[in-house]
């Protein structure tokens, strides 16, 4: 499974709040979410992406609440993974849960500009930067949460098993 | 090699002797909690799991307090769903509105004897890490995780590292135990405990009440903790004879202290003598200052309340400041006390009366506010002092206004001089 598209580029701390504002916490429906989504933090964000676009964040991505809201409004926007130096904990899981692919590496999120091309290779976990030629690693993920992912999330995984 | 606090009580609830940091283990559940928030999309899950019921109906808790009373229609459709949830479930933990035992969830769970020493308890809420300061294993997980525990009664963990702060002497007067944790979380950043268990030891627990241990577990998780907790001591004790007496009579709970030769990714002490008065800046609570060092910050707002300071002991300390004074003519001051237990007691301690006459508002027991849900939300541009946890762009309104997070009483001198104000300024007015 690969993931391809345009980078949005965030600092670090990105907090829930800002991925999907608590006023909009009155509805867990994806499409509804997705219509907010990073809002706080860019208001152009829902009107620039395209499905399969990728955020990279700093470090901490995700802190704050334990809405799962926040991965949800991420995939229904159409984001196809994120990448970060690390994530806080309820998210990490909760993404995974959710099916949306997230990679942790410092390199990547360092190197990689706000609107280059890139590709990833969730099997060995190489992010190549199509804009600057540059590759980068992340751990890829093990087969089962590749599964999880690949099944639309934690339901589906144990659904089909 | 020994373990930790938190390790001990996981190895337990995994069935194991040993547990090491970084090991997956499935666990056994005491306590399940969800809110109106995370309860809703939980209850899809649920349907999908397949499961006939849920594991326990005594062990799952559901607390409707983020938009209630209900600040809207979708709000409204969303407590219906578990309120028709939990009546078909025959659940024992529902707390519906007015009644004597509802409140905001981290309040309440611990009053109503929902916790006990040892118990491993997961809620859909990031502030669950609360329930450390009984001697308890308590983290917030997902709707996803919820529904699968309501099903199985069981959750996976990855066995937390631990950094552990050892304690001494006492805090100085009008220095209060969430001074201590905002300084914490300053000096150790936002994910300076990414993962890990924040364990606290030393001669200085002793000094704090249960409601302190309650204020500083509740804020592990904006150091990126996954739980904080506290030793067991006679103030557990003291605190499960008037709060959980049934299971007191019963011993119905394990007292786990860490082992001798547990092992730390390291140890910060803490003299609780040098902690000085702090405020937490927009954006992030890493972003602390001490009282009295920076350039006047005038205020709009000052909200007193939630899971964080919303308890009997947080509204006397308000009331004794706000006793004879007002708040300044143009500021609102909002008191949200955590439960309706703590807003009949504080009604009958006259401190509902302090308060009106002091020119602020009292709330019925809500987070309200605290996550930008209603009963007070900021408009462009204004600021706010508050007692809550969380202070990210856009977290009481809009995303152009400031929550400064404080003590209590810092909380009320700001609301009596319409500035970000020291208690001590009260006593040379």
């Amino acid at each position: 499974m690969n993931a391809k598209g345009k980078v949005f580029k965030y600092g670090a701390n990105v907090d829930t709040d800002v991925i999907i504002p608590a006023r909009y916490l009155n509805t867990a429906d994806p499409k509804e979410l997705a219509k907010h989504c990073m809002e706080d933090i860019d208001m152009s964000f829902v009107n620039r992406v395209q499905p399969g676009d990728i955020i990279v964040g700093g470090q901490n991505f995700g802190c704050g609440s334990s809405r799962e809201h926040a991965p949800i409004a991420i995939k229904a926007s159409g984001i196809s993974c994120v990448i970060a130096p690390s994530f806080a904990r309820i998210f990490y899981r909760n993404a995974i849960n959710m099916g949306l692919p997230i990679m942790e590496s410092t390199e990547a999120s360092e190197g990689i500009a706000d609107g280059d091309e890139v590709e990833i290779d969730f099997a060995t976990g190489i992010i190549h930067d199509i804009t600057s030629g540059e590759n980068f690693t992340a751990k890829p993920f093990p087969a089962f949460i590749q599964k999880i992912i690949a099944t639309d999330g934690l339901v589906g995984y144990i659904a089909k098993k | 090699m020994g373990m930790t606090m938190t390790q001990k009580i996981l190895a337990k609830h995994a069935g194991l002797d040993f547990v090491e940091p970084g090991q997956l283990i499935e666990a056994k559940l005491d306590l399940v909690l969800g809110n109106d928030v995370t309860t809703p999309p939980a209850i899809d899950v649920f349907a999908m799991t397949c499961a006939c019921g849920v594991f326990d109906r005594n062990k799952v808790a559901l607390v409707p307090d983020h938009f209630t009373p209900n600040k809207d229609i979708k709000s409204a459709d969303n407590c219906k769903k578990i309120r028709e949830f939990a009546k078909a479930q025959g659940l024992t933990h529902y707390y519906e509105i007015g009644d004597p035992q509802m409140g905001v969830e981290h309040v309440i769970l611990p009053e109503n004897g929902l916790v006990a020493p040892g118990d491993a308890i997961i809620g859909a809420d990031s502030h669950t890490c609360t329930y450390g300061a009984l001697g308890a294993f308590a983290t917030g997980v997902g709707s996803t995780d919820l529904a699968c525990a309501m099903a199985t009664g069981q959750t996976w963990f990855r066995v937390p590292e631990a950094i552990q702060f050892v304690l001494k002497g006492t805090l100085k007067k009008n220095i209060t135990s969430k001074d201590l944790i905002l300084y914490i979380i300053g000096m150790i950043g936002v994910d300076g405990a990414l993962y890990e268990s924040m364990e606290f030891a030393g001669p200085g627990v002793e000094t704090l009440t249960m409601a302190d241990r309650l204020t500083i577990c509740n804020m592990a998780i904006e150091a990126g903790g996954k739980n904080g907790i506290f030793p067991v001591d006679q103030k557990t004790m003291d605190y499960l004879a008037q709060f959980a007496p049934e299971r007191l009579a019963k011993k119905d709970f394990t007292v786990i202290s860490a082992d001798a030769d547990a092992v730390y990714e390291r140890t910060i002490e803490i003299d609780l003598a040098e902690v000085p008065m702090t405020v937490s800046f927009p954006h992030l609570p890493e972003n602390t200052k001490t009282v009295g060092t920076f350039d006047e910050v005038t205020i709009d707002q000052v909200v007193i309340g939630s899971c964080t300071n919303g308890r009997l002991e947080d509204l006397r300390t308000a009331a004794a400041l706000f006793k004879g004074q007002k708040v300044k003519k143009g500021i609102r001051c909002i008191i949200l006390p955590g439960s309706q237990r703590v807003w009949k007691e504080a009604l009958k301690e006259g401190l509902l009366e302090v308060f009106a006459d002091a020119n602020c508002v009292v709330s019925a027991a809500t987070c309200g506010p605290c996550l930008g849900g209603h009963m007070g939300i900021l408009a462009k541009g204004e600021r706010c002092v508050s007692t809550t946890n969380r202070n990210f762009v856009g977290r009481m309104g809009h995303p152009e206004s400031e929550v400064y997070l404080s003590s209590v009483p810092v909380a009320v001198a700001s609301a009596i001089f319409g500035r970000i104000a020291s208690p001590e300024e009260i006593e040379g007015k």
